[in-house]
């Protein structure tokens, strides 16, 4: 199964990085934009017909690794 | 004394961090990332470096590496852990301490000396030094620390802050905040003051005629007082 995971920064966490992006954008021409966040975009091929089973190991995955919970929250957002 | 430095792929400090070891009479060992157990040691250097490229996060893959095993238990037995900069990433990536390192506030990699404040030196770190400041250098894209606000009450309540950015007279402040940390941090220890993570290099000021010698006051301090 593919299973789709994005990372994102904590709201309070100050994204550097999306600040620049968002003021590179401003001086593009593109108007009205609140806020930009940067994130993280993970896609896992595991070796699991069960989608309860699949989306359980990359839960684990992202808490021991892939995500650092002091700053970080994760979102599987797709499995298939 | 016997220490060790842990070499990780990626890894840069790790020969200045032997050479100011031995200067100050430390008999040290360099350990591969892939070994399994550690030499009898007093104390364990995590060292600068951009171990496994900074992928994912800096310092998240090394900790994952199979000496990290020995060197965790050797740390939660009581062992002195020192981490410096990217030793320092490895480190909170563990959870031997607490909080972590984003990315610099202005997006610059900051590379300069600095002045860093000691706070607390009632411990095997910076015992007997008599200096309240000392000049080190810092070499860095991801040293901006930050922590939950009750992270910081906890880490304020047990005297976990070593180093704050100061001046060179010890006035902590903004002005002298080279890359957004909370609170001026520079370094902090665990719970029980043996493991200690810092963004500056005290290796880097071991010789007057190239940097300064505030890091040999470090040094020479820290083997005395591991005797």
């Amino acid at each position: 199964m593919k299973i789709s995971v994005i990372i994102t920064l904590k709201k309070d966490v100050l994204d550097p990085q999306g600040k620049i992006i968002h003021q590179t954008l401003d001086g593009m021409g593109f108007e009205g934009i609140n806020e930009v966040r940067q994130g993280k975009y993970f896609q896992i091929d595991a070796k699991e017909d069960d989608k309860k089973k699949a989306e359980a190991k990359v839960e684990e995955m992202c808490k021991k690794l892939l995500a650092n919970l002091v700053i970080e929250d994760f979102k599987i957002i797709g499995t298939q | 004394m016997n220490s060790s430095v842990i070499t990780f792929p990626g890894s840069n400090c790790d020969r200045d961090m032997d050479v100011a070891l031995k200067k100050f009479g430390f008999k040290n060992k360099m350990v591969w990332h892939n070994d399994i157990e550690l030499p009898k040691s007093d104390l364990v250097v995590l060292p600068g470096g951009f171990s496994y490229g900074d992928y994912l996060r800096c310092g998240s893959m090394a900790s994952k590496s199979k000496i990290m095993k020995s060197v965790i238990n050797f740390a939660k037995s009581g062992g002195k852990v020192m981490g410096i900069c990217n030793g320092f990433q490895i480190l909170v990536e563990t959870g031997l301490l607490p909080g972590v390192l984003l990315r610099n506030k202005y997006l610059e990699f900051i590379c300069k000396n600095v002045f860093v404040k000691i706070n607390n030196k009632d411990n095997s770190y910076f015992k007997n030094i008599k200096k309240d400041t000392l000049e080190l250098h810092i070499a860095h894209n991801e040293g901006n620390y930050f922590c939950s606000n009750e992270q910081i009450k906890e880490i304020n309540d047990n005297n976990q802050i070593a180093l704050y950015y100061s001046d060179k007279d010890g006035k902590v402040s903004e002005d002298n905040n080279p890359n957004g940390s909370i609170k001026n941090i520079a370094s902090v220890f665990n719970k029980e003051k043996n493991v200690l993570g810092m963004m500056p290099h005290p290796e880097r000021m071991i010789d007057p005629a190239l940097s300064g010698e505030d890091g040999s006051i470090f040094f020479k301090n820290l083997i005395n007082n591991l005797k």
